[in-house]
């Protein structure tokens, strides 16, 4: 049985139907939604018209205007490459010399090899290239490579002990769990190379650093060199500095000379162009000289 | 136990049947699974079988229920559902504040595997949408659709099969997670068996619906239940499509999608935007159908925006989804059309949501006094907020600026936290005394306290969320003299810290407030009722089902 009222704060009448004691009313829609639903399929009837969107079995409608999102990318990409191309065509062409000596060449290069090193280097590096624990510090003097912009650059072509098959290999040695030292060698050897550095051991005595050093000539000299400053052909690093990939406390460096140490670092070559490249050399080398 | 006595002696029998068939089948599954973590889920069923088991035995010998049974709504799957969804809502929540958390701490994992955020993430997701939602959505559409058919469920056994069943699949869901079985699709991550478990309970849900409304009686389907129906139907069938997949081996927990490249992400993405769609906006209008004009005391504004907005809302959504892959590998004429849908679907969901917030004329001093009410209203306001947001997100310009973002996060969070989980409380607090046959919650002044938390916590994560998410976009897309990129990526992670500290307080807040609410709702279950006779609110179900003068 229908009963239609009416609603007294309203003033519409119920659809008469009751659920619960919950009731409608028939309050007509009002025009405005009309108006509003009317504009927005007109909207997108004209956006149908213009652009691509219906399927036609293997096609679809092109759409007036010939939009295509794939043809805008490309297309702006090479628009973006014509307008680097004043500065990157410098960069490419020029020296690293002469590059440098152009301070407004070198600007660019920060700017843009700041964003670089973040996107791709930062991760195991730093943001400011200052390196972590087995990750080196980039803006020392201390090159495991070599740092002229050559070598630079070819530690970032191939890596180091990466997949690349030209890449650089870095072997410090297991000597404690291969078994090639004993304990007590390897106690004054550990003593020899923390006084390298001015550091000691509390318990470390003369004889101690003495019988290290001759430890030291027989196992490291052959990578570390005679006198411990390393040797960029190997990547072996200077003992004698206070620069430390993995800790100079003599804790880490027991561990070092315990374990070996095989730094990953991954190969560039086929994920940045020759010019990103480039430019990460200029900015490192730059950076360097920045950084006290 | 209570609810075995709910059960007629055969029903108790079909019960065990069924458990021991389920039993078989988590046995099954540990012997096939033995060499990979599929045999831990399949003891996870033998487990949850064994128990419910022992349950049913240990009540086997309660006295049946009358026939006087059938005078009543049967609300006992709505009780239970109830009370499960405030449980689920804790766990979701907490475990969303934590991945929260962990965005801005990220050692908060303890070097744990199952903590790290590739895991705990869908935990949340999961634990908040299907565990909280669903129960929500499940409790209240057996109570609302008894109570507007006037008929009461077929029978006793298959809603508290669906209930229980449904709550088995959200616990393998997470637990995989944390073992790392995923399908790694977004709101899909469970895996072929689970999917499977999931079709048989909901086709059981969704012949309870249409059983109870063929017996209704009452000559009209009201509005609630056609978007309840909606949801379960959709639902249904989105699941099934998304999911097709074929296992490495009925040993194996990993499967392999049906779907491949950019067909598996425009199916994933019609999936995922429907979900949002049919889960979490149609079964939720079902809600604020029934709860609303029922504790404001007004009628619906308007049968006809209701008819206009039902129709429109099922069928513009439908093609929405693939503004989620705006500027992809999606052709480009897929992406018109997801955003020409988008933005005709802005009208029927305003005209929802206008439809609503005029229902409350005439009522807006019971808003101002009635923190129940006011969960409801705020539900509308964020409804409307967020489906202008997402109408506009969908134009392919802004989204250049938005994809990607936190923007999005934001976005997805005003419409969970502002209008999933505010309606959803509303309809708690208003149903828990209903149910329970008690005067009133527990204490009012709780919900009230519940209610300032869960909006001082939704404005804090969602301008966390706007802010990050702008400065994000924008950062991405700045540009140096040179026309190289002003930002690296990392740049703009130190950038997001301190939102990402605010979002986790927001979300901090809104989980004070759910769990005011889940101590609130269960004093209200244990302290016994007051009064010895129903008060404010009439005991519902115990209104005659055929009203005189029909
Ligand atoms: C996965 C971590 C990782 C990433 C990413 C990485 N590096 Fe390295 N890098 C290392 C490690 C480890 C070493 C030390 C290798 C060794 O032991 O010799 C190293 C060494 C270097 C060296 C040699 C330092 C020296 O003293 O000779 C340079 C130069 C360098 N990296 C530059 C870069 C640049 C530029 C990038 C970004 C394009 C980059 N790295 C990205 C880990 C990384
Ligand atoms: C086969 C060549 C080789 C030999 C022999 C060798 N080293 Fe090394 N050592 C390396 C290389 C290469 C590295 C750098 C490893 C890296 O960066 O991953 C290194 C690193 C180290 C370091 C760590 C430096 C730092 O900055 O943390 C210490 C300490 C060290 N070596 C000590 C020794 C001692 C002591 C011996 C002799 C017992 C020795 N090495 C023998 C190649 C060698």
């Amino acid at each position: 049985m229908e009963k239609f009222e009416r609603d007294p704060h309203t003033g519409y009448l119920t659809t008469g139907h009751e659920w619960n004691g919950i009731i409608e009313l028939n309050t007509p829609v009002p025009r405005i939604i009309y108006v509003f639903l009317i504009a927005a399929v007109l909207f997108s009837l004209g956006y149908w018209v213009l652009m691509p969107t219906w399927p036609l079995g293997t096609t679809f409608t092109k759409g007036l205007l010939g939009a295509d999102q794939r043809t805008a990318v490309s297309q702006s990409l090479k628009q973006a490459a014509l307008d680097h191309a004043t500065w990157t065509n410098l960069i490419e062409k020029e020296g690293y010399a002469q590059i440098q000596g152009n301070p407004q060449l070198m600007e660019t290069v920060r700017t843009t090899g700041r964003t670089l090193f973040g996107d791709n280097c930062a991760a195991c590096h730093g943001r400011e290239a200052k390196g972590g624990k087995g990750f080196p510090n980039l803006t020392t003097n201390a090159w495991l490579w070599g740092g002229s912009p050559e070598a630079i650059a070819e530690t970032i072509r191939v890596g180091v002990n990466s997949t690349h098959p030209e890449t650089r290999t870095s072997q410090m040695l297991a000597f404690g769990r291969d078994g090639m030292l004993q304990r007590p060698d390897m106690e004054n050897v550990l003593a020899y190379v923390l006084s390298l550095s001015g550091k000691t051991t509390s318990d470390a005595s003369a004889n101690q650093i003495a019988a290290g050093k001759t430890v030291f000539a027989t196992n490291c000299a052959s990578c570390h060199g005679d006198d411990a400053k390393g040797k960029t052909d190997v990547g072996a690093p200077d003992l004698t500095d206070a620069v430390w990939i993995y800790g100079g406390d003599a804790n880490s460096v027991y561990t070092t000379i315990w374990g070996g140490r095989q730094g990953h670092m991954p190969t560039w070559e086929s994920r940045l162009s020759p010019l990103d490249r480039k430019i990460l050399v200029l900015y490192l080398i730059d950076l360097r000289k920045a950084t006290p | 136990m209570q609810v075995i006595a709910t059960l007629t002696r055969s029903e108790r029998q079909w019960a065990l049947i069924i458990l021991l068939v389920l039993f078989a089948l988590g046995l099954a599954l540990m012997a096939a699974g033995r060499n990979d973590p599929l045999a831990g889920h399949g003891a996870l069923v033998m487990i949850a079988a064994l128990a419910a088991i022992f349950a049913v035995i240990s009540g086997y010998f309660t006295p049946e229920p009358g026939d006087e049974r059938l005078d009543h709504y049967y609300d006992e799957p709505s009780k239970i559902g109830l009370v499960l969804a405030m449980a689920w809502a804790a766990v979701g929540m907490f475990f969303g504040v934590w991945v929260a958390a962990l965005l801005a701490w990220p050692d908060l994992t303890f070097d744990a595997g199952w903590a790290s955020f590739g895991r705990i993430r869908p935990v949340h997701t999961t634990g908040v949408i299907f565990g909280f939602g669903g129960n929500a959505l499940i409790a209240t559409s057996f109570y609302v659709m008894q109570r507007t058919s006037r008929a009461r469920l077929p029978d006793q056994l298959s809603p508290l099969f669906v209930l229980f069943g449904y709550n088995l699949f959200c616990l393998l869901a997470v637990s995989g997670y944390m073992m790392g079985i995923t399908q790694s699709k977004e709101y899909a991550e469970p895996e072929w068996y689970a999917d499977i478990w999931l079709v048989v309970v909901w086709v059981v849900y969704f012949v309870i619906y249409l059983r109870t409304l063929a017996r209704r009686n009452e000559p009209h389907i009201y509005v609630a239940n056609w978007y309840y129906l909606a949801f379960i139907l959709v639902v249904a069938m989105l699941h099934i499509v998304n999911n097709l997949a074929v296992p490495v081996s009925f040993g194996s927990a990993k499967s392999y999608s049906l779907f491949s490249g950019v067909q598996d992400a425009m199916t994933q993405w019609w999936y995922g935007h429907n979900a949002v769609a049919f889960f979490l906006t149609s079964g939720f209008l079902g809600m604020l159908y029934y709860y609303m004009p029922k504790r404001a005391g007004r009628p619906i504004y308007s049968y006809r925006m209701s008819i206009i907005s039902f129709w429109g809302i099922t069928f513009f959504y439908m093609w929405a989804g693939s503004h989620h892959l705006h500027y992809t590998a999606l052709p480009q004429w897929v992406q018109s059309l997801g955003m020409t849908f988008s933005i005709m679907l802005l009208i029927p969901s305003w005209v929802s949501a206008g439809n609503a917030l005029m229902t409350l004329n005439g009522a807006w001093h019971k808003v101002r006094d009635d923190a129940v009410l006011r969960f409801m209203m705020v539900a509308a306001v964020f409804y409307g907020l967020t489906t202008f947001e997402g109408s506009f997100m969908a134009i392919r310009t802004v989204n250049s600026l938005s994809h990607y973002t936190d923007w999005t996060i934001g976005h997805v969070h005003a419409g969970t936290l502002g209008w999933v989980s505010m309606i959803t409380f509303g309809a708690i607090y208003a149903s828990v005394p209903w149910l329970w046959k008690r005067p009133a919650m527990y204490s009012t002044q709780l919900v009230e306290t519940h209610f300032w938390f869960a909006i001082a916590g939704t404005i804090v994560y969602v301008f966390a969320m706007w802010n990050s998410g702008i400065i994000q976009g924008l950062m991405w897309r700045t540009y140096n003299d040179s026309g190289t990129l002003a930002y690296s990526f990392v740049d703009s992670l130190i950038a997001m810290h301190p939102y990402y500290i605010a979002r986790t307080v927001g979300g901090l807040l809104f989980l004070t407030g759910t769990l005011v609410g889940c101590y609130n709702v269960w004093m209200t279950i244990r302290t016994a009722p007051r009064t010895s006779t129903t008060g404010a609110e009439p005991a519902l179900a115990e209104q005659p089902l055929l009203q005189p003068g029909e």
